[in-house]
């Protein structure tokens, strides 16, 4: 555990980091406010990536600079914080909106675009899985 | 005046950050559909992550960044495993 006094940070540290602290919080007010503003489902899944990227960077990087200065020595733990955030996002996301469209699909909800083969691919394989009567030519000959 | 530089700022990040929370829950307790509220929900833990950093600089110790990542862990987690939950029905299949 390491600790600072704020009275250690020299001016320089001090502002450049509350730049980026300033423009992390921004972003992510931002995102927040268009999850709030935005009209469809699929507009609001874009708003919140703005706090998952800079959002997240911005302070990260803004405490790695206070930090760093007002210790003496490197502090980068706040690295790993921004790897695995930068990657399980788009994971989420994206099968958040897989699941999304699944339902609305089902539900025949207008507004929502049609298939496209890569997809009937994938239910294919979906289908596939569910009935193990299938013997896997003839959901290969299914496919088109 | 560094001290006063910091200070201020971070009294504005924890605002606009508590700001953003009470966005995501407005749109999680009014979201229309349970993909909106799961959304929300992720946001929210971003958002508290985020939250937990700023608290860190303030209080000027690092423990505070194991709690976040430990919030941000869980937020993964519990975001995919309710978007399984709603393309199929259960978690585990």
């Amino acid at each position: 555990m390491t600790t600072f006094s704020h009275a250690d940070v020299p001016l320089w540290a001090a502002v450049v980091g509350s730049a980026f602290l300033l423009l992390g919080a921004g972003l992510t007010l931002i995102g927040a406010f268009g999850l709030v503003r935005l009209q469809s489902f699929y507009e609001r899944i874009h708003a919140p990536t703005l706090g998952t990227s800079w959002g997240m960077g911005g302070m990260i990087l803004g405490s790695i600079i206070i930090f760093t200065s007002a210790s003496a020595r490197p502090v980068l733990h706040e690295i790993l914080i921004g790897v695995f955030v930068t990657v399980t996002t788009p994971v989420t996301l994206m099968m958040l909106g897989r699941a999304a469209l699944y339902r609305d699909r089902s539900e025949l909800n207008p507004g929502v675009p049609p298939e496209t083969p890569d997809d009937s691919f994938a239910t294919a394989m979906v289908e596939r899985k569910e009935a193990p009567s299938h013997s896997e030519q003839e959901v290969v000959s299914q496919r088109p | 005046m560094n001290v006063l530089v910091l200070f201020v700022t971070l009294w504005i990040v924890q605002g606009a950050l508590a700001l953003a929370m009470c966005m995501c829950v407005y749109r999680m307790v009014l979201g229309p559909r349970a993909q909106d509220r799961i959304l929300a929900l992720d946001a929210l833990y971003v958002s508290a992550m985020l939250q937990l950093l700023a608290f860190g600089v303030r209080t000027g110790s690092t423990v505070y960044f194991e709690t976040a990542l430990i919030i941000g862990m869980l937020g993964f987690v519990a975001t995919v495993a309710l978007a399984k939950f709603l393309m199929r029905g259960e978690v585990i299949e």
